[in-house]
C-alpha cells in the first residue's frame, strides 16, 4: 500500500463548490533511467487517476512518464450531498489503490 | 558644494554597501524561494515531505525490537515531547563520549532501548521517524547546546567549513560565505543554514538528510564525500548548526 495524503473539508455547504488535494507515494520512474550499473530501470509509472462520488466519475486524470514522482492533483467538485468519495490510482505492474473519504454536506 | 554634498552622499553609500557585504543578513533557502514553493512547504496537504511525517507517526507508536516497546512507550506522544529537540541537535552523548546528530540519536535510541536492529540508513523509515521528530521543531529557533564537551567539534567544523577541497579546490565557505546570494550557473548559492532538513528536494523527488546534501556539495566540487556517520559530516553539522543558532527551524522543508 501506498501512502497518500487526501485532503476533504471537514464539511461544506449544500451546492459549495470545495477543493480536494490528493497526493500518493509512487516513485515515477519513466523507463527512460539507466542504474548505477547501466542497465535499464522498467517503468513504473501511473497511469490514470480517478475520483468517484458514491461510484458516479466526478473526475479522472492520465499521467504520462513526465509527471514527477509523488503525483499531486488539486481539483474542485461540487458538493450537493452527503457521499462517499473514492481515489483511485492505476498503473504498470499491476499496481491498483483506492482510498475512500467522507465528504459531509451539512 | 552641491557636487561635494553629492560625492559625500556617495562615499556613504560605498561605506555602507562595504559593511553589508562583509556582513549580509542572514536568509534561510524558504527566503530565496518563490511563492509558489513557499507556498507548497507551508500547506500541509500540499508538501509532499508529510508522507514521511505520516509514516514517522505511525513508526512513533509501533513497538519494535526485543524489548517490543515503541518510541511513544518511553517518550509519550511526540508532540509535547520532542518539541525543540530538533532545535538543539547534534549533542554530546554521555555514553559514546562524542555528539551525535538527530539521525544517530534515533538509530542509538533503537538499539540501545528497543534493542532492534538498525533501520537502513536513510532509508524510508528512518527518514520518516527523523522528518515526524524534527517537525514538532517547527518555528523554534535553532538554539545548539553551550556545551564545553561540543567545542571541539564545533571547531573543527569550522576549520572544514573553510578548509579548500576537491579537485575545484573550494571551500564551503568560498560559495555560502563568500558569494551567497550571487548565482552559480541559473542556481541562487544560498547561505546554507540547515533549518529545514529532513527535507523534499524537487531535484532528488525525495526526502533527503543532512548528510546527503552536504555529499551533494562535495561531489560538486570533486571531493570524495564523507563516509557515511564520519566525524567529519558529525563536526561539519554541528558547525552548521551553530553558525544558523537563532533562526527559524522550518523541517520538514520543501526546496527546488
Amino acid at each position: 500500500m501506498a501512502r497518500t495524503l487526501i485532503h476533504v473539508p471537514e464539511r461544506a455547504r449544500a451546492g459549495e463548490v470545495v477543493e480536494l488535494r490528493v497526493t500518493i507515494a509512487h516513485p515515477m520512474e519513466t523507463g527512460y533511467r539507466s542504474d548505477n550499473e547501466g542497465r535499464p530501470v522498467p517503468r513504473d509509472i501511473l497511469r490514470r487517476f480517478s475520483c468517484r462520488c458514491d461510484g458516479e466519475l466526478v473526475f479522472s486524470a492520465e499521467l504520462f512518464p513526465a509527471v514527477a514522482a509523488y503525483p499531486y492533483f488539486a481539483f474542485h467538485v461540487r458538493a450537493t450531498r452527503s457521499a462517499s468519495l473514492s481515489f483511485t490510482w492505476e498503473g504498470d505492474q499491476g499496481f491498483a489503490q483506492t482510498e475512500t473519504r467522507a465528504l459531509v454536506v451539512a | 558644494m552641491r557636487s561635494a554634498g553629492t560625492w559625500s552622499l556617495a562615499l556613504v553609500c560605498a561605506a555602507a554597501a562595504v559593511a553589508q557585504t562583509a556582513s549580509p543578513p542572514r536568509r534561510t533557502g524558504f527566503d530565496d524561494m518563490t511563492p509558489a514553493l513557499q507556498a507548497m512547504q507551508r500547506d500541509d496537504t500540499r508538501n509532499p515531505a508529510m508522507l514521511w511525517v505520516a509514516e514517522g507517526e505511525r513508526l512513533w507508536d509501533a513497538p519494535a525490537g526485543a524489548a517490543g516497546r515503541s518510541c511513544a512507550q518511553c517518550h509519550g506522544p511526540a508532540p509535547a515531547s520532542m518539541r525543540g529537540v530538533a532545535a538543539r541537535y547534534p549533542a554530546f552523548d554521555e555514553l559514546l563520549a562524542r555528539p551525535l546528530t538527530l539521525a544517530q540519536r534515533i538509530a542509538q535510541c533503537r538499539q540501545r532501548h528497543q534493542r532492534a536492529e538498525p533501520l537502513p540508513a536513510e532509508g524510508e523509515a528512518a527518514l520518516g521517524l527523523l522528518a515526524y521528530v524534527a517537525r514538532q521543531s517547527r518555528g523554534l529557533p535553532i538554539a545548539p547546546p553551550d556545551d564545553a564537551r561540543l567545542k571541539p567539534w564545533a571547531d573543527r567544523g569550522q576549520r572544514l567549513f573553510a578548509q579548500r577541497i576537491g579537485q575545484l579546490d573550494l571551500a564551503c565557505a568560498h560559495c555560502h560565505d563568500q558569494r551567497a546570494g550571487l548565482r552559480l550557473g541559473a542556481t541562487p548559492i544560498p547561505q546554507g543554514h540547515p533549518t529545514g532538513y529532513p527535507l523534499y528536494r524537487l531535484e532528488w523527488q525525495g526526502l533527503g538528510s543532512l548528510p546527503r546534501r552536504i555529499r551533494n556539495c562535495m561531489t560538486g566540487v570533486r571531493a570524495e564525500p564523507y563516509p557515511a556517520d564520519a566525524d567529519e559530516a558529525v563536526a561539519l553539522e554541528l558547525h552548521l548548526m551553530t553558525r544558523a543558532a537563532g533562526l527559524g527551524i522550518d523541517a520538514p522543508a520543501v526546496r527546488p
